[in-house]
C-alpha cells in the first residue's frame, strides 16, 4: 500500500441500508472502512481485517460477505445492509432472542453474529444444530461459550415459524 | 445445622433484606444485560468507533527481529510523505526515557536504544490519515544489529545468556546479573519426612503455552491536549484509575489534569488492563498540541499482550491409600520483556500450587523469567491455570499408580470448608465446601456410566485467589421522581457488572429496574476503583453500592422526619421502604415527601476497602477463592488425533447467584476459552523471536464448530460470600481446570499421557504413534 494523493479518490455509488449513498474513497479501501469512515455507520466492526473472525460481516446483495475483503470501489451499484439496517430503530427478533439468551456479552463481535445468523434464517428458515454452528462458524466471539448463541437462532427460527 | 436457603434467610435478616431472597426483588432474577440493546443493534461505541474530526493518526515503526539494538534511525523518506506531519523517535522524547510499569517502572514509552521484543515500537509515525500514517511508517529505515536474543526459558536461563535487562536496572537485587526477574518460595511441613512416608511418588515435567488474549476488539488509543495543558485519555483500559496515575507521573501531572475516558472493552481478559501505548500517545499529542488517535490491527493487539507461558517441574508423593503425603515444584513462567504485572502473576498463581488439597509437606519455587517477547500481563486465572495444570495431572498420575479414578483421588484430598490448603507463615483456608462442586460435576458427566471404546473421562478442580486488597468507591442519587443514577468505576467488559449494581439499587431504593442508570468509564467524574480484575467487582464495587444506597435510605429518614416535623426515632427504614408508625411507605415516594417543593435529590456514598497485609506473600489475604470442578467427556479419533468433546461440565461454587444468566454466561465462555489454550492455542516464535502466528488466519481460538457438543454449566450456592447478599465473585473459573480435565479424558480414552499443551490433534496423533 501506498499513499494515495486525493486525485486518485475514486466515486462509488452504492445503496446503503436503502439509501443511496455517495462516497470518495482510495481504490484499496475495503467496503468495511467506507462504511465506517465515509458513510458514517460503524455499527460493522473491525478486528482481523483479514476474512477470518466475521465481526464486519454485512450483507451485499442479501448475501452475508466479510466486508473487510469487499473493496469499496466492488459494492458501485450494489446494495449493502449493515446492522443498522436490520431493524428501524429497535431491535429485531433476532437481536431480541440475542438478549434474552444470554448471548450478548462484551457485544462487539455481536453485530457480525446478528448479521450472519439473520442471513441464515433469510435463506434456511429452520436451521438445524450443526447447520446453525456451520453457518455462523465464521464468526468468533472470545466472551460467549457460542451456545448462547445457537439458542438465539433457534428461538428466532421458532418464533419465526410461529411456534 | 441450618440448611443453605435457611442461612440464606438469616443473612438477609441480618443485612436487613426481605425474607424472601427472590421473591419480588430484582436481585436473583436473570435480569437482561444492562445495554445490551446497544450491543445488538450496533449502536454500542467502543474505542474505534469515537470520531475526533481532525485527529492525526499514528503508526508505528518496528523492526522484525525479537532483540537488536538500534544504531540509528532515519525519517528522511517518510516526512517527505504527503500527509504526514511528524515522526517522533525515541531522541525526540525526555531523556533518560520515560518508563512506566506495574510490578516495576521498566516499559519505555519507545525502545530505548534496544529493541526487547518482536513488535516494540522504535518510533511514531503521525499523518492526517491513516494510510499516510502507515506509509509513513513503512518509509522509516531503522538501522539496527540483531543480537542473540532469548526467546525460550532454556535460553534465557542457560549459562552466559543474553540478559534481557540492563542490570542497572535493579541495583543491588541478587538476580540481577540473570534473566530472572523474581522469585516466589512458599514451603510448609517436614518435606523430608513425608518423601519417607510415600508410597507411590510420580515426577514429571509439563508445559503450558503463552497464548494470547484475542480479544474480538483490538487496542485503542486516542489522546487528546486540553486548554488547560491536560491530557483526556480515551482508551478500552481495565483500571482507568490505573491510567490516569500512569499518565499523570510519566508527564508529571497533577491527577486533575489527566482525565480518563474509557469506553466499555470489546472483551478485556486481563489484556486490557494495564497502559501499553497511552503514555505514547500522552507525549504525541502534548507535543503536536493535536488529538493523536491509534487503532491498532490484530497483530499489532497480539505483539502487545499475552499470557506467560509456564514449565512445571512436581514431584508428588501419595500413601498408598491415596493421600498425598508430599508435593514439591518447580515452575518457571516466561513472562516478556518487561514486567508488565507478571511476577505477581507468577507469585499468585504459584501460591495455590499445591491445589485446594490437604497436603503435609509441599516445597513450591517459581520464577518469573524474562525472555525477549512480547511482556505478559493478566490473562484469566492469573496464574492458577497454568500450576493447575500440572498439579492435577500429577493427581491423576499418582491416581493411575495406585488403581484409583480422577474422581475418587480428589474425594479423599480435597479440604473441607475451613480447612487450610496452604500453610505455614501465608496460610490460607477453603472459603466453600469444594466437595460439593466435584460431586456435582461428577454426577452431571454421569462419572460412573460405562463409556463406548475410543471414549474418556476425565476431572480436575481449580482455585484461584481473588483479590488481596482493594478499594471501590460508589455514588448513588436517588431522584426527585424516584429514578436513580449509580456512579461506579467498574469496566464493564461483557461480565455485565453495570446490570448487577441496576439490580441492587432497585431492590434497595425500591426503583424500577429501567429507572436506574449506570455511569462509567470517565475518571472525570467517577469516584476511584481500584480495577476491574480479579473478579473483585460484585464483591467490592458491589458492596460499595449497597453500602451508597443505605446511605441514601439514612437520608431520605432523615429528611423525612425533618420535613414531617417527626422523631427519626419513630421512622425506621429497610430496603425500598420507610418504615413510620402507620405503615410502610415506598422509599421513592418517601423521598418525594422529604424533598417537597423544592425537589432536589439524595446523594449516597459507599466505600470497600480491603487492607492487605505488608508481612504476606501476596500483600494480603484473598477476600475469596474462585473455585471451579471441570469433567469432560472425550472422544478420540486415533487416525488424526482429533478431539471431540461430546461432555463438557463445569460447575463453579458460587456464594450466591445475583444474575444466573450472566453468571452461565461467564462460566460458558470461560469454559470455551479454556478449551482454547487446551486444544489449540499457542504463540510459535521463529529463530529470529519472531511470532509465526500473528493474527487470525494463524492463531486459532474456538469456533462455533470446536465447542462441546453439550456444554453443561451449573453454580453451588451456599450464599456464603463476601459480597452482597453472599456472593462471590466468578468469572475465571471455569477454565482454571479445563486442561486438566481434558488431559485426563484423552488419557482414559486412549491410555496415553500428554504433559505438553495444546492437545492439538498432531500432538495426539504422536503420541498414539509412540505408544507402543
Ligand atoms: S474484520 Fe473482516 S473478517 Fe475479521
Ligand atoms: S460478545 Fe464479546 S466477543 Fe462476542
Amino acid at each position: 500500500m501506498t499513499t494515495v494523493p486525493t486525485e486518485d479518490l475514486q466515486t462509488v455509488t452504492l445503496t446503503v441500508n436503502g439509501s443511496e449513498r455517495t462516497v470518495a474513497v482510495p481504490p484499496h479501501r475495503t467496503l468495511l472502512d467506507g462504511l465506517r469512515d465515509e458513510v458514517g455507520l460503524p455499527g460493522t466492526k473491525s478486528c482481523c481485517a483479514e476474512g477470518e473472525c466475521g465481526a464486519c460481516t454485512v450483507l451485499l446483495d442479501g448475501k452475508a460477505v466479510n466486508s473487510c475483503l469487499v473493496l469499496c470501489v466492488e459494492a458501485e451499484g450494489h446494495e449493502v445492509t449493515t446492522v443498522e439496517g436490520l431493524s428501524d430503530g429497535g431491535l429485531t427478533d433476532l437481536q431480541e432472542e440475542f438478549l434474552n439468551a444470554g448471548a450478548v456479552q462484551c457485544g462487539f463481535c455481536i453485530p457480525g453474529q446478528v448479521v450472519s445468523a439473520e442471513y441464515l434464517l433469510r435463506t434456511n428458515p429452520s436451521p438445524s444444530e450443526p447447520e446453525i454452528r456451520e453457518a455462523l462458524s465464521g464468526n468468533l466471539c472470545r466472551c460467549a461459550g457460542y451456545q448462547r448463541i445457537v439458542r438465539a437462532v433457534q428461538a428466532t427460527a421458532a418464533r419465526r415459524n410461529g411456534q | 445445622m441450618t440448611t443453605a436457603p435457611e442461612r440464606a434467610i438469616e443473612q438477609r435478616d441480618e443485612l436487613g433484606l426481605p425474607a424472601d431472597p427472590f421473591g419480588s426483588g430484582q436481585v436473583g432474577k436473570p435480569v437482561l444485560r444492562y445495554g445490551g440493546g446497544d450491543r445488538a443493534s450496533g449502536a454500542q461505541r467502543f474505542v474505534a468507533d469515537l470520531v475526533f474530526p481532525g485527529a492525526l493518526q499514528v503508526a508505528l515503526v518496528t523492526v522484525p527481529v525479537g532483540c537488536a539494538d538500534l544504531l540509528g534511525i532515519d525519517t528522511t523518506a517518510a516526512r517527505a510523505i504527503p500527509g504526514v506531519v511528524d515522526v517522533v523517535t525515541p531522541a525526540d522524547l525526555p531523556s533518560p526515557m520515560p518508563r512506566f510499569g506495574v510490578s516495576h517502572v521498566d516499559r519505555p514509552v519507545l525502545a530505548d536504544g534496544r529493541v526487547n521484543y518482536h513488535g516494540e515500537p522504535v518510533a511514531a509515525v503521525l499523518a492526517e490519515t491513516a494510510d499516510a500514517a502507515q506509509a509513513g511508517a513503512r518509509a522509516v529505515v531503522v538501522d539496527y544489529r540483531e543480537l542473540p536474543g532469548v526467546y525460550s526459558l532454556d535460553a534465557a536461563l542457560a549459562d552466559g545468556a543474553h540478559l534481557v535487562q540492563d542490570p542497572s536496572i535493579r541495583p543491588g537485587h541478587a538476580l540481577a546479573e540473570t534473566n530472572v526477574l523474581e522469585e516466589a518460595h512458599y514451603t510448609w511441613g517436614d518435606v523430608e519426612a513425608e518423601q519417607q512416608r510415600a508410597d507411590v511418588v510420580v515426577e514429571n515435567t509439563y508445559t503450558f503455552p503463552m497464548v494470547t488474549h484475542f480479544p474480538i476488539e483490538p487496542g485503542g488509543t486516542v489522546a487528546v491536549p486540553t486548554d488547560q495543558g491536560g491530557l483526556d485519555i480515551y482508551s478500552p483500559v481495565q483500571h482507568p484509575y490505573l491510567l490516569q496515575r500512569t499518565i499523570a507521573s510519566v508527564i508529571g501531572l497533577p491527577l486533575n489534569q489527566v482525565r480518563v475516558f474509557a469506553p466499555d472493552p470489546g472483551g478485556g481478559f486481563g489484556g486490557k488492563q494495564n497502559p501499553k501505548l497511552e503514555p505514547l500517545l500522552a507525549f504525541l499529542a502534548l507535543r503536536t498540541r493535536r488529538t493523536c488517535r491509534i487503532v491498532l490491527s490484530l497483530e499489532e493487539t497480539f505483539q502487545s499482550m499475552r499470557r506467560a507461558g509456564c514449565r512445571i517441574s512436581a514431584r508428588t508423593g501419595f500413601t498408598k491409600d491415596g493421600e498425598l503425603t508430599f508435593h514439591l515444584v518447580q515452575a518457571d513462567f516466561q513472562i516478556g520483556a518487561y514486567a508488565d504485572v507478571a511476577p505477581r502473576v507468577m507469585g499468585k498463581g504459584s501460591y495455590v500450587a499445591a491445589g485446594p488439597y490437604r497436603i503435609p509437606g509441599v516445597r513450591i519455587d517459581a520464577r518469573a523469567v524474562v525472555t525477549n517477547t512480547t511482556p505478559s500481563t493478566a490473562f484469566r486465572g492469573f496464574g492458577s491455570p497454568q500450576v493447575a495444570w500440572a498439579t492435577e495431572s500429577q493427581l491423576d498420575a499418582g491416581a493411575r499408580e495406585l488403581g484409583l479414578d480422577g474422581l475418587e483421588i480428589r474425594r479423599r484430598n480435597l479440604v473441607a470448608k475451613g480447612e487450610p490448603f496452604v500453610r505455614g507463615e501465608s496460610a490460607a483456608a477453603a472459603d466453600g465446601e469444594w466437595i460439593q462442586s466435584l460431586e456435582k460435576a461428577a454426577e452431571l458427566i454421569g462419572w460412573d456410566t460405562p463409556l463406548p471404546p475410543g471414549r474418556g473421562r476425565g476431572i480436575a478442580v481449580g482455585i484461584k485467589p481473588g483479590a488481596t486488597s482493594g478499594l471501590s468507591q460508589s455514588l448513588v442519587r436517588l431522584l426527585c421522581d424516584g429514578s436513580a443514577i449509580v456512579y461506579a468505576g467498574t469496566s464493564d467488559m461483557g461480565q455485565g457488572a453495570r446490570t448487577l449494581w441496576q439490580q441492587i439499587v432497585a431492590d434497595e431504593l425500591g426503583a424500577e429496574l429501567d429507572h436506574v442508570s449506570v455511569v462509567s468509564g470517565d475518571t472525570g467524574t467517577v469516584p476511584f476503583d481500584l480495577q476491574t480484575s480479579a473478579s473483585r467487582s460484585t464483591v467490592f464495587m458491589g458492596s460499595a453500592v449497597l453500602e451508597a444506597c443505605q446511605d441514601v435510605r439514612r437520608r431520605v429518614l432523615e429528611l423525612y422526619a425533618e420535613s414531617t416535623g417527626m422523631d427519626p426515632s419513630e421512622l425506621d427504614e429497610r430496603p425500598g421502604v420507610l418504615v413510620t408508625p402507620d405503615g410502610e411507605i415506598s422509599l421513592p415516594e418517601a423521598a418525594r415527601t422529604a424533598l417537597g417543593s423544592l425537589r432536589g435529590e439524595f446523594i449516597g456514598q459507599g466505600t470497600r476497602r480491603l487492607r492487605g497485609k505488608s508481612k504476606h506473600p501476596l500483600g494480603g489475604d484473598a477476600a475469596f477463592y474462585e473455585f471451579n470442578a471441570t469433567a469432560i467427556e472425550v472422544e478420540v479419533d486415533r487416525e488424526t488425533g482429533e478431539l471431540l468433546l461430546t461432555r463438557h461440565v463445569t460447575v463453579s461454587d458460587v456464594g450466591t447467584e445475583l444474575n444466573p444468566l450472566q453468571v452461565v454466561s461467564q462460566d460458558e465462555g470461560a469454559a470455551i476459552m479454556g478449551l482454547g489454550h487446551s486444544q489449540m492455542e499457542q504463540l510459535l516464535l521463529d529463530e529470529h523471536g519472531r511470532i509465526r502466528n500473528l493474527g487470525a488466519l494463524d492463531y486459532r481460538i474456538p469456533t462455533f464448530k470446536d465447542v462441546p457438543v453439550e456444554l453443561v454449566s451449573a453454580a453451588v450456592e451456599n450464599h456464603d460470600g463476601p459480597g452482597p447478599y453472599g456472593s462471590k465473585g466468578i468469572s475465571e473459573g471455569a477454565l482454571l481446570c479445563t486442561a486438566g480435565a481434558l488431559g485426563a479424558a484423552v488419557t482414559d480414552a486412549t491410555g496415553v499421557v500428554i504433559r505438553d499443551l495444546p492437545l492439538t490433534p498432531e500432538r495426539v496423533w504422536t503420541a498414539l504413534q509412540h505408544q507402543h
